[in-house]
């Protein structure tokens, strides 16, 4: 049976214990990271972080949901109640949906039922996480819009700007793992993956894709949206208690998300990495063992995002969107053609690998040369009068400076002082 | 051969339970974001309005077994189209409100016709839907002839309809280079200054003061950025006031201001209730 076929065996207990599972991973997952977000950065900051909660300080995200619920909510005068409540929700919802396509894991049996470890398997279900993500943008922009005040406002139009951006970069880079695996569908993708994973066979994607990973979850070094030397929260500036710890909520479990997609799609899924997948034909690849694979790949994707936070600095709005639209799109649409066109070759002529990458190599020596051709851009201001600088890094003045004497300067201002005398008295004579 | 297709027809005219209330939740929820999408006086609940009988449209297209036309519909136009409209009308703000002042001459007349026209074309295709058109069913891998639905729907998209494709392309890329060609003035022909010719200008006395405005007294008795600096006779500054950060703070002040430049009339002599300055 293939896996949608399975899929639509499940009995009703089975997909509503899958639901169950997967609200409860969204919401633990989210407690985990930020507690060990917290914990990593502190680290990486030679701080000891959280340490009064629990042994070793590991039960603060405990603390914290439940003192977060509890506290006092404030809503703005000026605050429109209803898409106020509403936003919320929206960014939180659509989230946890996106989980529902992940394959967490091949075919297992659960108490005697056969099924797979996925909730359900779409034909478009890469679709279905792209979607979910353009839907999540609309808690973030009606939270900044709803609040009513100037900030969260900047912060909700920067949010829309940039993740539509991004997201056009994501789409793209997407479509070169569809090329390969020729379905939309997540199960097939990881299937299709058996003879290679897609990270090292089509790189230009994975990087592309990881960029615009961490643009499209707002997350350092591109959390312009709540940039905090900036605009205080970004959109959450007006929001308290629960309903900002849903936000805090959607961003991690979106962090999850995007961080187990590009495991399904570049990493092979829940396959077992290579030097594992060669003991015993496979076996840790079968029953529950790809649950493990899939959460390590998983983690540490998510470590390299509290690196990358730990690590890099905020990026400038104006650079960040130079990024995406100059840099990102037009380097994946010339990948993408370059996919395209290796596979038509191979598609439609009798031409050996060799050949190709022949050909390719002289393409690519000739481009080189054409680059080695291109004039120059000379650095603006390099013709101009140069200040030379010494040792200490300080402009100074050059060393063989004229000072001007007194002398010199004299005939100049004696010249301009003697035109003003003129222009009053003839000023005078004109009122006389 | 006709046996089977009758077969294939009865199960594609049937409804399902499920189908029937999806649809019996969903349309009625489309329906209402429509309307609503017109009677809603704010600009941004017009929109979420129209999101919701997008977001309808697409959930019902999923049922009807269009997992990839559902999905599209969510991405492309609840996703992107309705952002931008957002963007827009939040950029726009939440006071404006539209001009009563009609600009297009007779446009109720038009707008009358050319809707009734649309209804009927509409109500035309859908009867001929209901009626001339034999359903197909979208479902399994057989569907349509093909290899199911994405895929076929791909082949179709590439091969059968290229040209339509490539045509419509063409025209969305005319449209984006044509509304920035429209919308781009350069600096100097919109008569923006460069910060040196302002700075010049300044001092030049075309504006009201060479420096700045004066900043708020945040460090003097608070913290708030609202607070109002002082002049040096214990009056508050007028210009530190912003009408931007905080509209109240300049109101309430304004009382305060007039009283300390004198401006506020004194005491009535002849008025019957003593003390009472406010009027």
């Amino acid at each position: 049976m293939t896996r949608a076929e399975l899929l639509a065996d499940d009995p009703i207990w089975l997909i509503l214990i899958k639901a169950v599972v997967l609200l409860l991973l969204g919401a633990l997952s989210t407690m985990a990271m930020i507690v060990l977000e917290r914990k990593i950065v502190a680290r990486m900051q030679h701080r000891p972080g959280p340490n009064r909660v629990g042994p070793g300080g590991w039960f603060q995200s405990i603390a914290d949901a439940i003192k977060l619920p509890f506290k006092e909510q404030i809503i703005p005068d000026t605050a429109d109640r209803k898409v106020y409540f509403l936003a919320p929700i929206m960014s939180t919802i659509p989230a946890f949906v996106a989980f529902s396509v992940i394959p967490f894991g091949p075919e297992v049996s659960i108490f005697g039922e056969r099924t797979v470890l996925q909730l359900v398997d779409l034909p478009v279900g890469v679709l279905v996480v792209l979607a979910c993500s353009s839907m999540g943008v609309y808690g973030i922009v009606l939270a900044g819009w709803a609040s009513g005040s100037p900030y969260p406002l900047l912060g909700g139009l920067r949010s829309a700007a940039q993740v539509i951006s991004y997201e056009i970069a994501m789409g793209l880079s997407i479509v070169a793992v569809i090329l390969f695996s020729g379905s939309l569908s997540t199960g097939d993708i990881v299937d299709a993956q058996h003879g290679g994973w897609y990270f090292y066979l089509l790189i230009p994607s994975f990087v592309i894709y990881f960029i615009s990973m961490v643009g499209e979850t707002n997350r350092a070094p591109f959390d312009l949206p709540e940039a905090e030397s900036e605009l205080v929260g970004g959109f959450h500036t007006e929001y308290s208690s629960m309903k900002f710890a849903l936000f805090f909520l959607a961003e991690y479990v979106n962090m999850v998300i995007v961080s187990a997609f590009c495991t399904t799609l570049f990493f092979g899924g829940y396959m077992a990495p290579w030097p594992i997948s060669l003991i015993d034909h496979n076996y840790f690849n079968t029953g529950w063992w790809p649950l493990l694979w899939f959460f390590g790949k998983t983690a540490v994707f998510l470590f390299v995002f509290i690196w990358l936070r730990g690590t890099l600095p905020r990026m400038r709005y104006d650079q960040f969107m130079k990024l995406g639209w100059k840099v990102l799109v037009p380097a994946n649409l010339v990948w993408i053609l370059l996919v395209v066109a290796q596979r038509a070759i191979r598609n439609e002529a009798e031409i050996s690998t060799n050949t190709i990458l022949v050909t390719g190599g002289i393409v690519l020596l000739v481009l080189i040369g054409l680059a080695f051709l291109l004039p120059e851009r000379t650095a603006p201001g390099s013709d101009g009068p140069v200040v030379p600088v010494t040792g200490g890094g300080y402009p100074v003045p050059p060393l063989d400076l004229q000072v001007p004497t007194k002398a010199d300067l004299k005939p100049r201002t004696r010249r301009r002082r003697e035109k003003a005398a003129v222009g009053a008295g003839a000023d005078k004579e004109a009122q006389q | 051969m006709s046996a089977t297709m009758l077969l294939a027809q009865e199960a594609a005219n049937h409804v399902s339970t499920g189908e029937a209330v999806s649809f019996w939740v969903l349309g009625p929820l489309a329906l209402a974001g429509a309307l609503g999408m017109i009677f809603a006086k704010n600009a941004v609940h017009s929109a979420l309005f129209l999101v919701l009988t997008m977001l309808s449209l697409g959930v019902i297209y999923l049922v009807q077994q269009a997992p990839f036309l559902g999905f599209v519909q969510i991405i492309v136009y609840t996703g992107a189209i309705m952002m931008l409209f957002l963007f827009v009308l939040m950029l726009v703000g939440r006071d404006s409100s539209d001009s009563v002042v009609e600009v297009l001459r007779g446009q109720r007349l038009w707008a009358t016709v050319l809707g009734v026209g649309l209804a009927v074309l509409v109500v035309a295709a859908v009867a001929r839907a209901l009626n001339d058109v034999r359903p197909v069913g979208l479902a399994g891998e057989t569907a349509n002839g093909g290899k199911g639905n994405v895929a076929n729907i791909g082949r179709a998209l590439f091969s059968d309809y290229v040209f339509p494709f490539e045509l419509t392309s063409a025209l969305l890329i005319t449209a984006a280079v044509g509304a920035m060609v429209l919308g781009y003035v350069e600096r100097h022909l919109r008569g923006r200054k460069t910060q040196k010719e302002l700075v010049e200008a300044r001092f030049r006395g075309e504006h009201d003061r060479p420096s700045p405005l004066p900043g708020p007294g945040v460090f003097a008795t608070s913290n708030s950025v609202a607070t109002p600096a002082l002049l040096p006779d214990g009056s508050v500054a007028e210009e530190s006031l912003s009408r931007l950060i905080d509209a109240t703070a300049s109101a309430k002040l304004d009382e305060e201001r007039k009283a300390v430049a004198g401006t506020l009339p004194g005491p009535d002599a002849r008025a019957l209730v003593p003390g009472k300055e406010e009027s």
